[in-house]
Order: structure tokens, then sequence, then C-alpha cells
């Protein structure tokens, strides 16, 4: 079968206990993206047990197609089942590319599966695009350029060089990609999906393991290299009565709070909450930095973060050097009125 | 009990990077050690043999000077060290790294095959599962704890996902990576040093590779391809405003985030 037989951006939907996961609505809107150029659909696969329900959200969030491969031994996740019915889809209906959750089931599935159907597999992606392979054509084989190629952008070298990857010759083209770092459109109510019920039959043999137990976390300490939103404290924060504003916002936003290496010296907070080099590097969506001078030390364990938003009263502080939105102010004044503001703004969203 | 550990040589990228003067990165100025999530399969390997007395093979695919992880996982306990290095295996993706290893593996007796969960190089976490599919073999991701019933063949592992764990049972053979929170490695030993300095490391090279076939192996046999490299850019300070009071401020962060779409 030739290469550009192959159609469609594929999505792997994952859900977990029935629910779907941020990760799939994040991929379904970047498939949106790459589907357009390709002149192409997008497909959502759905795997699970008693899971049909939720194929409508899918097509909200811009599934075209759904397929559903639905039965008793994909109650939970385990690699094998799960790698024979992604796999099975692939060979199935031939999609050129196939999108991943980054996530602890994406990073065991993706490879998995990658390797069943032999194609390449490029992770853990923060950006994606259709573009031309070699990006330049080389000169007096401008005919060997390849188009609407795959271009998958990565991190490497924790985070010290960023690589643009192709897979040329191999389909499909697959990707496991960074949860929070892809958009979801603003869903279409009522939108429809075509459903397509695909079942490749599942026996078990010795690859499938038996699961004897599932322990739910139930640590209310969030580590904050998971954490999304952090928000961090510094010296500045004055004492540590005064991290309840901090919390505060950190609860309003969904976050966590974490806080610079003066402060853990100061004995206000626990080592594990600290950021920087003898701390933890941490790479959420949203950082704050509120009342944090921004040593080098500190820089260098938090500016891999989407998003730095720093407030201190410092104009000079070094902290707003690497911010994107730095703010020069009181953060007693400041904080509590920030928080006060997201409350009303996600109320206001939620409510319409 | 037979024991393979998958592990690597990578530069260590928490002792600082370097950079050539033309922005690249100077890995022959970075300073090597065996990577974090595979000493920690290694550890776990040990603990087996401290326990049932399995005898623990450690496979390396890299270049010569990889065989300076051979040797300190030798020190610290391992039997016996195969070093898999060829020209023709140079530039390979995840794919061809795994059938690379798989092919030295099938030379191999084993009941448990332990990787890590990924390199601090590469991150991607892929060679570990790629090689039980060329094997076979049914996968435990990102184990947190690993316990053998060696009597029924059986292996108990703790395996990590993003808000839970699962205890899994599986069949043995079978491949764990392995996450370095599972245990607290072992330093070399004094009398370890000096019988891996005597110990002879095996090395094969791609002849020795059994059923690989030379179009999944090296930068030929690799799918993915780079398209372009670079060091990353370090970030450049955004806008930085003072407003004259907390009302202005609080309005402007809130847009912001707003923009981008993160509340």
């Amino acid at each position: 079968m030739a290469l550009e037989d192959y159609k469609g951006v594929y999505v792997f939907a994952q859900q977990v206990d029935n629910e779907i996961s941020p990760i799939a609505f994040e991929l379904l809107g970047k498939a949106r993206d790459l589907a357009e150029p390709l002149k192409t659909e997008v497909t959502a696969v759905l795997i699970g047990s008693g899971i049909k329900g939720l194929a409508d959200r899918l097509a909200e969030y811009g599934a075209d197609k759904v397929i559903v491969v639905d039965d008793p031994e994909l109650k939970e996740y385990r690699t094998e089942p799960y790698a024979h019915a992604l796999s099975s889809v692939i060979n199935e209906y031939k999609p050129e590319i196939v999108l991943v959750g980054a996530t602890a089931i994406g990073r065991d599935l993706g490879p998995t599966v990658s390797a069943r159907v032999a194609t390449g597999l490029t992770a853990d992606c923060t950006q994606l695009d259709i573009g031309d392979f070699p990006l330049n054509p080389i000169p007096g084989k401008e005919n060997e350029q390849k188009h609407n190629q795959l271009l998958m952008t990565r991190p490497a070298f924790g985070g010290n060089t960023i690589a643009t990857i192709a897979c040329p010759d191999n389909r499909p083209q697959m990707a496991t990609v960074r949860p929070g770092v892809m958009q979801k459109i603003d869903p279409i109510a009522g939108k429809k999906a075509e459903i397509i019920e695909f079942n490749p039959g599942f026996t078990a043999n010795d690859r499938y393991v038996t699961i004897k137990e599932v322990v739910k976390a139930v640590s209310d300490t969030v580590d904050i290299m998971d954490a999304k939103i952090l928000v961090s404290g510094g010296r500045g924060v004055g004492s540590p009565e005064n991290f309840k504003i901090l919390e505060e916002l950190a609860e309003a936003l969904g976050g966590t709070v974490s806080c610079s290496r003066a402060v853990v010296d100061a004995g206000w907070k626990p080592k594990d909450l600290q950021v920087g080099q003898t701390g933890k590097t941490v790479r959420p969506n949203l950082y704050f930095a509120i009342g944090i001078s921004g040593a080098i030390q500190h820089v260098a364990g938090m500016e891999e973060s989407d998003i730095i938003v720093a407030i201190n009263k410092d104009e000079d502080a070094p902290i707003f050097d690497v911010a994107d939105y730095g703010v020069v102010g009181d953060l007693n004044k400041i904080v509590p009125q920030l928080t006060a503001a997201i409350k009303a703004e996600k109320a206001k969203k939620a409510a319409g | 009990m037979k024991i393979i550990v998958c592990i690597k040589q990578v530069p260590d990228t928490k002792g600082g990077v370097e950079f050539n003067p033309d922005g690249t990165l100077n890995r022959a100025a970075m300073l090597t050690i065996m990577n974090p999530d595979d000493k920690a399969g290694l550890e776990a390997a040990l603990r087996l043999k401290d326990q049932y007395g399995a005898e623990v093979t450690v496979l390396t695919m890299g270049l010569p000077k990889a065989t300076d992880v051979l040797q300190e996982a030798l020190a610290m306990g391992a039997d016996k060290a195969v070093l898999v290095t060829d020209r023709r295996l140079g530039g390979a993706d995840t794919w061809a790294t795994s059938t690379t290893i798989a092919g030295a593996i099938r030379n191999l007796e084993y009941d448990l095959i332990i990787t890590g969960r990924q390199a601090i190089d590469g991150d991607t976490a892929q060679v570990g599962p790629q090689i039980a599919e060329h094997l076979q073999l049914p996968v435990i991701s990102y184990a947190m704890d690993i316990k053998v019933d060696e009597a029924a063949k059986k292996v108990t592992v703790k395996r990590q996902y993003d808000d839970r764990y699962h205890v899994i049972e599986a069949k043995m053979p079978c491949l764990i990576t392995a996450l370095s929170e599972l245990n607290e490695p072992r330093y070399m030993s004094v009398g370890g040093i000096f019988d891996a300095v005597k110990a002879e490391i095996t090395t094969w090279g791609r002849d020795d590779l059994k059923d690989v076939d030379d179009s999944n192996i090296g930068l030929a046999g690799s799918p993915t391809k780079i398209a372009k490299a670079s060091d990353k850019v370090r970030k450049g300070a955004g806008e930085k405003k003072a407003f004259d009071s907390p009302e202005e401020s609080v309005s402007y962060i809130v847009e912001k985030l707003n923009e981008k779409h993160v509340i």
C-alpha cells in the first residue's frame, strides 16, 4: 500500500474509570489543526468497557468519527489488550497520523503499538506541524522533498536541546504529546460524529497480565513536579503565616504552592516544595513567582515553565528577566485581589 | 533465575551542560553516568540475586567507552556484561535501538528483563516496551516495586500511573521498566571493583545479533529522522509593568491569563 493511501488524523481518546482524560480533548484540538491542510478527517479511537456513551463528547470536541472498541477485557488499562485494540484499528483503517497522550498510559501504549505496526514514534512532543521534509530541498534533489509530513517537535537532553522529527517513509506517523500543551476547542454542543463499533477479538494469552489491586492516590500533597500550576513564594512573602495568601491563590487556580530555597532555609516550608538547582526542576503550564528575587539557582529550576508571572516590589529583581508577565508592586495588596478576581472569572466561565 | 538488565551510558545533564562556541552541546566535555532509572533496575536485579541467587547479566549498546558503565555494574555485583557496539548500529532511533537490543537478547537465556523507564538524554521511555514487543513478552512499565515468586514463575509489580497504582501479576519471562524511585542503588564494593577489572566483557557486533534484518538497524533503519535540532534558546524577558494601583495589576494579570487560556 502506498504511503499516500493512509488517510486521516487519529487520536487515542484516553479514558480512565469511564471518564475521558483531558489529554483526549487537547489531542482532538490539535488534530483539527493538522487535518485542515491535509484536507482529511479527525477520528477518535475510544477503547474500554462500557464506554460507548462517551463518544458524543468526543464529537463535541472535534471528532468527525469515533471508533469504539468496547470489550470486558478492556475495563482497566493493561498494555496487551489495549495495544491489540489500537494496533488492530491502525491495521484496519490505515490512518496517516496517530496521536497519543504522553501520560503514564500513553507512554506505554505508544511504544508498544508503534513497534507492533512497525513505524516510528516521537515521544513527548510539544509542537506538531504539517510541513516539508527535509525542511529545505536538497539542491539537485528537489523532487525528493516530501510534502504534507507531520513535523514533531520535542525537547531532549533535560530540556537543553529541541529537535524536530519526521517519519517520512513509514505510516502511520505517530507521536505522543505532552499533556497541557495543546489547546482543546470550545465544544460544539450537540455535534454528532459517525460512530463505528470495532472489535478485533480478545483472547487472553501469556502477555495478558492480571491486575490484583487498584490503589488510587489519596495523598493530599501533590508532587510539585506534576503540578500544572505552581504558585511559588520567596523570602519576600515575609512570614510563614503570610503564605496563606499564596495558598488561597493556588486553590483558586487549581494549583499547588511551592517555594524558593530561602523559604526552606528559613524553615517556613519543607524541602520537597523547593524549586531550583538544589530543589526540584518544574515545568508547569503556569508559574507564579511571588516575592522571589530570581537567583540563577532558582531560575534553573523553573525557566522551562510555559508561562511565568512575577510579582515583586523590586523592579530590578532578576526574576523579571525570565518572566513573561512581570508586575512591580506589593504582593500583599495584589495577591488577595488577584485571588478574588480569578474566582470571579472562573465563576463567570462556569456560568456561561 | 536469570535476569538481564539493560543499561545506558548517558551524559550527566544535572552536572551542568557545556556548549560549544557555535551553540551546540559539547557532549565530549560532559561527564557520563549510568542512567539513573537503569541503575535502579540494576539494584532491583541485585536484590533478587541476594534473595534467590539469580544470575545478573548487564547489557548495553553504545560506543566502546560504554564499557565504563558495564564495569560499574560488575563492581556493584552483576555477574556478566555484554557490550553491543558496531558502527553499523550508529544513529539508531528507538525502533532501531530496540530491534538491536532484542537481537542481542535472543542469544541469552532469561527469566526476567529489566530496563530503566527512560534515559535522561532522550527521555523517550520507548525502548523498554519496544524490546518487549520484539521479543513477544509481557511488559510492565513504571515499576515502583518488584517481587518475584520463583517457584510459580511469576512477578508481582506495583505499576505507577498518574493518579494511582496497579498491583500487577505477570508470568515470567517478562520485561519490567524501573523507576528511579524504586530503590536506593548500592555503591560499588572494593572487592567488586577488583573483580570488575578482571572480568571479561563480552563484545558483540552487528553480525552477532540474532534474527535482525539490516533494514531495521542503525541510521538507515530508523523510521524517525531529525529534520532540525537546535539548542534551546534561553528564554528572554517578557513584559514588565509597574501600575499605580493593585487593581490595575490584577486586571493586567487576569487579561494575560485569559489570553493564554490558563484560567
